[in-house]
């Protein structure tokens, strides 16, 4: 259990509510969807600037500031305005909140290579978790989005990039002489993709967890090319999230479902943990492999790790400070 | 002088329409491009970067790559500027005039390769003060969107001022106009330098993080930029009847070969340092220029960059091939061809493969890509092909103001501006 619980402030309007400028929004879009077709196509190509420029909707974002700027009642306007975007566009209740950090908590994670086994329950777990784009049947416009890369590495070799598989994919897991290394965003405490974003579009929160705007991302992708262990992730088209797999428990800063075109990535479920409750890879993890907590926390379950296991960072030459450690526990 | 301007503006539009039908044919050809180009746009906006062959291991890809050669072009054309004052080259504002408006060309490019690669255009507000949230001066890209922009308005203030004189027969004020020129040189340096350092401060990527890169940068661009002017300067002496001296020409032929020697040199440094080192981080070279694994399609262009250089250094080192037009022509094509590559795919596509988990994708551009770029490329020489039909014979004289009889100042009347004689 996690010994640290800190306090939720719920800052969610009611989601079933919208204002008649929300529903005016929500119609535009439905025209906009439903007129998919030549005119639209070279209306586009005559003006696509001078029309966006001129809707309201446009105006409306062009007027609101980063997410950290915010005041509480302009963040509590951006939930609730999210909240019955998604009601339009799921048919169900989304709750989206904006839990701040807790005081004097700093999240760290660990993870054993010795116990996993490489069974990808994580990196479904994640997924299912964090609302991320689904692959499409048909293979158009196919854009499936999964925050943990794992790897498989061959015991005789060591840790050692330039041979791990990503896409192994055999009848049985741990295959004969191969190791597994779970790989997804370290949360730097000197973040090289925070440093880079051009539009201070990410950055860290007190609790140490790299964080994205999605309102204010322009998918630029230089926080990508950035990040020295390929963590985040782009929607390179609209997120395919069927309504009925949508997890309806959100944060504003993390799982809520994503625009095309911005970036998105691992928050250490920052939903659940700032509510006091494991990351669901944690939860899901079948061995045990995964340790997460408070690292400022003497008693808490990292700490623990970090104390009597000797533990290792990725790419520790580079000065990323990651908050993410392996160690072999056996 | 609101009139003044009115006037300006319609001489040289009227003259902007009025052509050759070579001239016409070239701006219809033009046109269609960027048309061809803006549909791809269209469709892209709509379905996302996905029509791209980018994925998130290869995130940056062709747009980028000419990005950062347009950076080259623009940044060199500008420095082509200060040979042109030290050797007295014949008409010496309309060398300045070429060389800025082939910059602004340059920079329309490139803003247009940046606009077209991201991924939300409708919030490109964010990247600028006030209205938007720059992180400055941290972020590189935040530095390169500032001197970009602020080199476009030098060089087109630049020009609208000598052309502006020009047109109504007075001399250009030289206490604004030198210190703008004396500034752009140090600026042209600045754009390249902050591309380079966009890519080498990134410590997760080994190919690019060296040291080298905002020299090799520079060395570059003294290679494309005036391979293309060259050219140029040859087409627009045959169309404008321009007194450029071959001496000229040949001098600024001298001076790329050391450019290219110079570029060719630190290759060498950095290809010997990879492979005598050979850490790791050898496999982006060698992604470059042998494959690794199944992506081996990048290797022919790496060779033909290299190859494409090297010959053209011998063209442009030999005095015979050099003074001959045919062999420098030559020269100057492979000398383009070798730098599109180097400073193109060849630098962003090897920086991102394998990427930095070790996987290798073998990124590709599509044929939508292609589309995309091309409407820019046409864009980018459209507004060349104008600005420059009305630039030369405003700057020659041969295109002025001359009122009705009373002199530019006169006529209240503001549909006098249509009856400005504009003579050819």
């Amino acid at each position: 259990m996690l010994t640290e619980k800190p306090e939720t402030h719920s800052c969610s309007g009611h989601a079933g509510e919208s204002s008649p400028e929300l529903t005016d929004e929500a119609a535009a879009q439905k025209l906009s969807m439903s007129r998919r077709n030549f005119m639209k196509h070279s209306a586009i190509v005559a003006g696509a600037a001078a029309a966006a420029a001129c809707s309201a909707e446009d105006l409306e974002k062009f007027t609101t500031h980063r997410l950290r700027e915010m005041t509480q009642p302009e963040v509590k306007a951006l939930l609730k305005r999210l909240e019955a975007d998604y009601k339009k566009k799921f048919k169900k209740d989304v709750d989206v909140r904006a839990t701040p950090a807790a005081e004097g908590v700093k999240f760290g994670y660990a993870l054993d290579l010795s116990r996993c086994i490489g069974c990808r329950r994580c990196v479904h777990a994640c997924v299912k978790e964090n609302n991320q784009s689904r692959p499409n049947p048909d293979g158009d416009r196919n854009n499936p989005i999964q925050w943990i890369k794992v790897l498989e590495m061959e015991k005789d070799k060591g840790i050692d990039l330039s041979d791990a598989n990503p896409y192994y994919n055999p009848e049985e897991v741990p295959r004969e002489g191969h190791f597994y290394m779970p790989v997804q965003c370290q949360q730097c405490e000197n973040p090289p993709c925070v440093k880079v974003c051009p539009v201070q579009a990410t950055w860290k929160e007190p609790d140490g967890i790299v964080v994205i705007d999605y309102e204010w991302c322009i998918g630029c992708r230089y926080c990508m090319v950035a990040c020295p262990y390929g963590a985040r992730r782009f929607n390179w088209a609209e997120p395919n999230l069927p309504a009925d797999q949508v997890n309806t428990n959100t944060h504003v800063l993390g799982n809520r479902p994503r625009p095309k075109g911005v970036v998105e990535k691992c928050t250490f479920c920052i939903q659940r943990t700032r509510a006091g409750r494991y990351p669901a890879c944690v939860e899901i993890c079948p061995v045990g492999a995964r340790k997460f907590g408070n690292m400022l926390d003497p008693k808490s379950e990292i700490r623990a790790v970090l104390e009597s296991k000797r533990v290792f960072i990725l790419k520790e030459d580079l000065n990323t400070q990651p908050k993410f450690f392996y160690f072999f526990g056996i | 002088m609101f009139q003044h301007f009115i006037q300006f503006v319609t001489g040289a539009a009227s003259h902007a329409l009025k052509g050759s039908r070579t001239y016409y044919t070239w701006v219809a050809f033009l046109l269609c491009l960027i048309t061809y180009g803006a549909w791809g746009y269209a469709h892209q906006y709509q379905e996302g970067l996905i029509l791209t062959g980018m994925r998130d291991q290869v995130m940056w890809g062709f747009y980028i790559g000419n990005f950062t050669f347009m950076v080259g072009v623009a940044a060199a054309a500008v420095v082509l500027v200060i040979p042109a004052y030290v050797y007295h080259w014949g008409p010496i504002y309309e060398i300045a005039i070429i060389g800025e408006l082939l910059a602004i060309s340059a920079i329309v490019m490139c803003l247009g390769f940046v606009a077209v690669d991201v991924g939300r255009p409708d919030r490109a507000f964010h990247l600028f003060p006030i209205i938007g949230s720059p992180n400055f001066p941290r972020s590189l890209l935040s530095w390169d969107v500032m001197v970009l922009n602020m080199y476009l308005i030098l060089n087109v203030a630049i020009v609208s001022h000598l052309l502006y004189s020009a047109f109504f027969g007075r001399k250009p004020n030289n206490n604004f106009v030198v210190p703008l020129v004396l500034l752009s040189i140090p600026a042209a340096v600045s754009i390249h330098t902050v591309t380079a350092f966009l890519y080498s401060g990134l410590a997760g990527r080994p190919y690019w993080n060296a040291s080298i890169l905002a020299p090799r940068f520079l060395a570059s661009a003294f290679c494309s930029g005036p391979a293309i002017i060259l050219i140029l300067l040859q087409i627009l002496r045959k169309a404008f009847g321009l007194q450029i001296k071959n001496e000229a020409i040949w001098k600024i032929a001298e001076l790329m070969a050391y450019a290219i020697a110079l570029n060719l040199f630190f290759l060498v440094a950095e290809v010997f340092k990879e492979f005598y080192s050979d850490t790791h981080h050898l496999i982006h070279t060698q992604y470059l220029y042998f494959g690794v694994g199944e992506g081996r399609g990048l290797a022919l262009y790496g060779w033909t960059s290299v190859v494409a250089t090297v010959i053209a250094l011998v063209l442009f080192l030999v005095p015979a091939t050099r003074k001959n037009f045919f062999t420098l022509n030559v020269g100057c094509v492979l000398l383009y061809i070798g730098v599109y590559i180097e400073k193109g795919i060849g630098l962003v596509i090897p920086g991102l493969t394998p990427d930095t988990l070790g996987e290798i994708y073998a990124y590709t551009p599509t044929a939508h890509e292609v589309q995309v770029a091309a409407g820019i490329f046409g864009l980018g020489f459209l507004a060349f092909t104008v600005m420059i039909k009305i630039a030369i014979p405003v700057a020659l004289g041969q295109l002025v103001y001359k009122g009705d009889g009373a002199g530019p100042v006169s006529s209240p009347d503001t549909n006098d501006a249509h009856g400005a004689h504009v003579g050819v």
